[in-house]
């Protein structure tokens, strides 16, 4: 089986991803003052000095958007990490044990998964309050399901296998064997679906920031500087545009590394 | 048998609906405070008006007959009045479904007309150009949220081209159309993208079979062979019909927001922010009925095009 190397769609989007995760984790020291305010300068178009204008509050565009990588990223990391755990701790036991563990799982998924997650996440953190991390929590229950119906059919198919009959043998407790040996082996698929999940944090967390439920006003976060500027698309749209690109493209680099990770992931498979 | 199929099918669906509406019901419970002080709105509080809430809302019964009430109030159309502007729910509702419908009628009619032709092109040209750039579309149209891509939209095509207006929702069919142009297309990226990747796929799958390959090979004109294999492909087509429309209830509240229309979705989120129990509850069951009854749709429309499902043939 020929190893297949990433193209060059995947490669430049790799790229994207390390520069937007290198902003969230050091943006804050490269533009520690990205929210200073500056009325007597107002609103700009882009010029020398501010190269993508400042927004109603005299504030640098370009620092905002660099500032705004943090609450962006890391909070849809946060939600796309907080998921799988979630997701494996039920989705372990169900595809392992079966039985009614399995039913109840399982119907529980296909409820939750009936509701588009993030109309849910409008109406209950709304209705809580909102808040970044009410945010954050509410998206790790809505996309749980996800994870656990990915991880229990990677279990199902791992269970049959003769290490996991070796293992039953040897008298080991289940969730031995789920944790230290059935495990390991559905982290690569685990993984995938984290990343294509961490795609649609990002969306569903710049979405509730957009309706401000999410990120505190006048907080640096791309939803929330799109929000705030929209209304100014004449005096300089950069302000509401430039954090809008900054997550559609981010976004999209994501799914492709996570498709490319997913189809590595599949050959693997099928290379067993 | 078609009727056996169809009864479980809705009997699953009003078990779902029941589930959901317990949730819908306990949004009350979740706002923080209490129950009065939410149903109190903005308003002066006094001990006196809080106990005329009380037993208006007939609080001090047990929440499960409080549930009940709910429930039988709703079913027969009574959602309560609205805190935020004293007007009955329904009425509210009823002014701001027609936008909201529309939006979401136009916008899938664009994703379709888009997506659908960009997956065959993808699937017939596979590995090419035109594949590669369907595919990249598809990705980007996915990933992008519709309130990004709304602004973006409203930036070229409003502000620098000015062919659309940038606010407003127009008087009269033609220049409402105009004006709903702009947020039917951002709705509709998204959704396009999704249908571009689900034909694609269920295509390329098709043509590899025998009859097709066959087909091609006898040399049948392709607008024949594409009938043939779309037809076979409906199932998966269905499927992303279903994740479309869905899909576009929540995108719809952002594309709302973002052109500042007076639709179901910015009511949504108003009513959220301000607490306005009885029409965010409204408004949320509305909500899980319309899915409810489009993957209802879906299913039957599974039914009409394979008869396997139908008649309960295993595969």
């Amino acid at each position: 089986m020929r190893r297949r190397l990433p193209g060059p769609a995947v490669l430049i989007a790799l790229a994207v991803v390390a520069v937007a995760v290198v902003a969230a984790l050091f943006g804050w020291l490269l533009v520690p003052d990205a929210t200073r305010q500056d009325l007597a300068t107002g609103i700009t178009y882009p010029g020398t000095g501010h190269p993508l204008g400042t927004d109603e509050l005299g504030r640098d565009v370009l620092r905002l958007l660099v500032a705004g990588a943090r609450t962006a990223v890391l909070g849809a990391l946060a939600v796309s990490a907080g998921s799988m755990l979630l997701g494996n701790l039920i989705g372990l036991p169900a595809g392992y044990l079966g039985g009614w563990t399995d039913t109840a799982a399982m119907r529980w998924a296909d409820l939750m998964l009936s509701v588009p997650a993030l109309l849910v996440a409008i109406v209950v953190a709304g209705t809580m309050g909102g808040g970044f991390w009410l945010a954050v929590a509410v998206l790790i229950v809505l996309f749980a399901p996800t994870d656990a119906r990915v991880v229990r059919g990677a279990v199902l198919e791992q269970r049959t296998r003769p290490y996991v009959e070796a293992a039953r043998l040897q008298n080991l407790s289940p969730w031995r064997i789920m944790s230290r040996h059935v495990w390991p082996n559905i982290v690569p698929v685990a993984l995938a679906n984290t990343f294509l999940n961490f795609a649609y944090a990002l969306v569903s967390l710049a979405s509730l920031s957009f309706l401000g439920l999410g990120v505190a006003a006048g907080s640096p976060d791309w939803g929330r500087t799109l929000s705030d500027n929209k209304g100014q698309l004449f005096a300089n749209p950069w302000a509401a545009v430039a954090p809008g690109l900054a997550i559609i493209i981010t976004a999209a680099a994501v799914t492709v590394v996570g498709d490319w990770l997913q189809e590595r992931a599949e050959a693997r498979r099928l290379a067993r | 048998m078609t009727g056996g199929f169809l009864a479980r099918r809705l009997l699953g669906t009003l078990i779902v609906l029941g589930l959901l509406s317990i949730g819908v019901f306990g949004l009350l419970y979740l706002a923080p405070g209490s129950v009065e002080q939410t149903l109190q709105g903005n308003r002066p509080a006094s001990p006196e008006t809080l106990a005329a809430l009380r037993a208006r809302y007939h609080l001090d019964d047990p929440v499960v007959v409080q549930y009940l009430r709910w429930l039988g109030g709703v079913l027969q159309g009574d959602f309560g009045t609205s805190i935020r502007t004293g007007v009955p729910v329904t009425e509210a509702i009823g002014s701001r479904l027609p936008l909201t419908l529309g939006l979401i009628l136009y916008g899938t009619l664009l994703a379709t007309l888009i997506g659908l032709p960009l997956g065959v092109i993808g699937a017939f040209r596979r590995g090419r150009a035109a594949d590669r750039a369907a595919v990249v579309t598809s990705v980007a149209g996915m990933s992008a949220p519709p309130f990004a891509v709304g602004l973006v939209l409203l930036m070229a095509f409003a502000v620098y081209l000015q062919w659309f207006p940038v606010y407003g929702q127009g008087e009269g069919l033609a220049d409402r159309l105009r004006h709903l142009t702009l947020p039917a297309a951002a709705l509709a990226v998204g959704s396009a993208g999704l249908l571009v990747r689900f034909t694609r796929a269920a295509l390329i799958r098709e043509l590899d079979q025998d009859y097709l390959v066959f087909a091609r090979a006898r040399g049948l004109p392709t607008r024949l062979i594409v009938g043939y294999a779309l037809r076979n492909s409906l199932i998966p087509i269905l499927t992303a019909l279903g994740l479309i429309l869905t899909s576009t209830l929540a995108g719809t509240v952002l594309v709302e927001v973002t052109f500042a229309l007076p639709g179901l979705g910015t009511l949504l989120v108003d009513s959220v922010t301000f607490k306005d129990m009885p029409v965010v509850q409204a408004l949320a069951l509305l909500l899980t009925l319309l899915i409810s009854a489009v993957n209802l749709l879906v299913d039957v429309g599974y039914a009409l095009a394979d008869p396997r499902i139908r008649f309960g043939v295993s595969r």
